[in-house]
């Protein structure tokens, strides 16, 4: 057998997935169990984020993948080839072009827009899990709206380190309701949560969705006096020179000598590009 | 000059050409035929369609050959496999006491009708290596019965059940929800729970079975009745408007005989623990029992222990090999923005925490 459905599932499986999104999107920031299916890569390597996207795409769609903010990292290519193979859609490496982005763990620099959709993939959706380890128990808590826990472990940060000690997976308030994972995205990429595409997060091995409309009021949990911050390596782009986007540490020599590159790859080859344009 | 790691995709192509060459291994010896190991590595296939919830021997026995003897690969692929096929409605209940068996044992009863069959087993073997294997695989012709074992043999636990003295299951038959099509939500029913325990990891389930015999919400299990064999399957046909057989298939049922010391509503009488496994999955359905048998603490009004074979959330979410090795092998994938935030956020901490110290000292 060679030849698959369109993007690889099958349609009664797709509506099941594309009914826990619009539920999703009903109730922003609330994880929708769906029966996550078992896909021809593992649990982990963003199985839920593939069940979203086999569902959003359409044979129109251009389709962009990233991880850690780059196209070329290993993962992103092999979905990115996965989506070539069964649903035959463009794909690009230009946040701008693309319909559908599929990210790990990166929110793409470049304001994205109204025709665009981000669809992210989640390892442990649910965010009092590392304060409470039962399901039952952290769905009680939701429904019940008790963030008390939440709020005294940052506190309790504070109190320990003078500073709340979490730097991805920041937990997020949506539309004065829910508490949200925002998936392991540095804490840098918060506030562009609030943005004018639709946000998508799937979590396979968990079984759950959940979704932000445009627009969504996305507030990044703190307190008055300790403030959230946006935080990056205090440096610019050893490459493009940009001061305003998230950077990663690149050992370059024997002696621990190190640079800072931007971990958006896209938006830094198209500042290089624009340079040498200008320049020329 | 530093320039961006890129050639991923290129890297990728060499290493699964890499992967099939050493799969193959040295092109002078023979290569494995499906069916060599569908017909000699018949256990291995057994579990990888248990584990795979798919009852399937050439497509087990090609995964076994495609993941090169790594079981718990092989499972992966024939669940992902699963994944593309159409559920198009649900057998009637299989008739395990109309199994066609090859083995069947009862550790409660000295004899009872259908008598004691012991099949083919490992048990009394000894564990010597046999080194003439390695040189010549040929097996002696075993000896034919006089007459074939009857196809209606009783289950032993329904003799206990004329008397009284082991609890009544109700039955059912209603369609069970199909874990592989619906969200796990808890708690989970009984018949869900089986699910989870028959196509969860092995090693798992036999640890978590070992640990109730070891004290851990300890509940002494007999082997009320252990039996391997063929049975059909059956489904209703709308259009015909009656059941025809659409295949055979072969289980281990397990079915366990436990103590009970009675509760405000049930007087002392033995309870059981319950195994279905496909193919001669022995090990497996035995410990399923065990495990499903501790798991029902709650029904049968018994106290929690806190034991973790009693925690069904801690069984049914770590029980599937393939969730759980899946997200420790993630762990392999790049993870530098988080690492990077990680970076910052301690260089940060311990230059708070030298300004401390350093305004600590002036003031002394």
């Amino acid at each position: 057998m060679n030849e698959y459905n369109f993007a690889y599932l099958d349609e009664q499986t797709k509506r099941m997935i594309r009914r826990a999104i619009l539920k999703g999107l009903a109730i922003p920031g609330y994880q929708v169990p769906f029966a996550s299916r078992e896909m021809p890569m593992p649990y982990g390597w963003g199985t839920g984020g593939v069940q979203v996207s086999a569902a959003t795409l359409t044979p129109n769609d251009t389709m962009k993948v990233i991880d850690q903010g780059a196209d070329d990292t290993t993962n992103a290519i092999s979905i990115r080839k996965f989506f070539q193979k069964t649903a035959h859609v463009e794909v690009t490496e230009v946040t701008k072009e693309a319909s559908v982005i599929q990210t790990r763990h990166r929110i793409p620099e470049t304001d994205l827009n109204e025709d665009q959709i981000l669809v992210y993939q989640v390892p442990i959706p649910e965010p009092l899990r590392f304060l409470e380890p039962s399901e039952p128990e952290t769905r009680k808590m939701h429904a019940l709206e008790e963030y008390g826990l939440m709020h005294v472990k940052l506190y309790e940060d504070i109190s320990r380190h003078g500073a709340i000690a979490t730097s991805y997976a920041y937990p997020v308030k949506v539309e004065g309701r829910y508490v949200m994972d925002p998936s392991p995205i540095p804490k840098f990429d918060n506030p562009k949560m609030e943005m004018s595409a639709i946000q998508l997060f799937g979590a396979g091995r968990e079984q759950r969705i959940y979704a932000l409309p445009p627009y969504t009021k996305v507030v990044s949990l703190d307190f008055d006096d300790f403030p959230f911050e946006a935080s990056k390596a205090d440096h610019a782009c050893e490459l493009c020179g940009a001061d305003n986007s998230y950077l990663d540490e690149v050992i370059v020599d024997d002696q621990g000598g190190r640079i800072f590159v931007c971990s958006d790859t896209d938006f830094c080859a198209s500042r290089q590009q624009e340079k040498k344009g200008s320049a020329s | 000059m530093y320039v961006a790691v890129k050639g991923g995709e290129k890297a990728i192509d060499n290493a699964h050409a890499w992967l099939a060459e050493e799969r193959r291994g040295d092109p002078s010896i023979d290569e494995l035929s499906i069916e060599q190991i569908k017909e000699q590595l018949s256990l291995a296939v057994n579990r990888v369609m248990a584990e795979g919830s798919l009852y399937d021997p050439d497509l087990a026995a090609l995964a076994i050959k495609q993941s090169r003897g790594d079981l718990i690969e092989a499972i992966f692929l024939l669940r992902a496999y699963r994944t593309t096929l159409p559920r198009f409605g649900s057998s009637r209940a299989v008739d395990t006491e109309k199994m066609s068996c090859i083995r069947r044992i009862s550790a409660t009863f000295k004899d009872a009708p259908g008598g004691q069959v012991l099949g083919p087993t490992f048990d009394y073997t000894h564990r010597l290596l046999d080194f003439k294997l390695a040189a010549d695989g040929d097996a002696p012709d075993a000896e034919i019965a006089n007459e074939p074992l009857a196809n209606d043999i009783p289950h032993i636990t329904g003799y206990l059940n004329k008397e009284g003295l082991i609890q009544q299951e109700p039955s059912s038959d209603a369609s069970p929800q199909d874990l592989t099509r619906e969200p796990l939500e808890l708690p989970a029913s009984r018949a869900l729970r089986l699910q989870s325990l028959t196509r969860g990891d092995e090693g798992f389930i036999l640890g978590m079975a070992y640990s109730t015999q070891r004290g851990y919400a300890r509940n002494h299990a007999f082997v009320g009745e252990l039996r391997i064999g063929d049975v059909a399957v059956e489904m209703d046909i709308p259009e015909l408007g009656f059941a025809i057989q659409i295949g055979e298939i072969e289980l281990t049922e397990c079915e366990t005989v436990n103590q009970f010391q009675g509760s405000k509503t049930e007087p002392p009488q033995f309870t059981r623990g319950y195994g279905l496994v496909f193919g001669q999955s022995e090990r497996k359905s035995i410990a399923m029992a065990l495990v499903d048998r501790a798991l029902r603490w709650k029904e049968l009004g018994e106290d929690n222990l806190g034991a973790p074979a009693q925690d069904e959330e801690f069984v049914l979410y770590h029980a599937d090999n393939i969730q759980a090795t899946g997200f420790l092998e993630h762990i392999k994938l790049p993870h530098y923005v988080d690492f990077q935030s990680e970076l910052e956020l301690i260089r940060k901490l311990r230059r708070e925490a030298d300004e401390f110290a350093q305004l600590q000292e002036a003031a002394e």
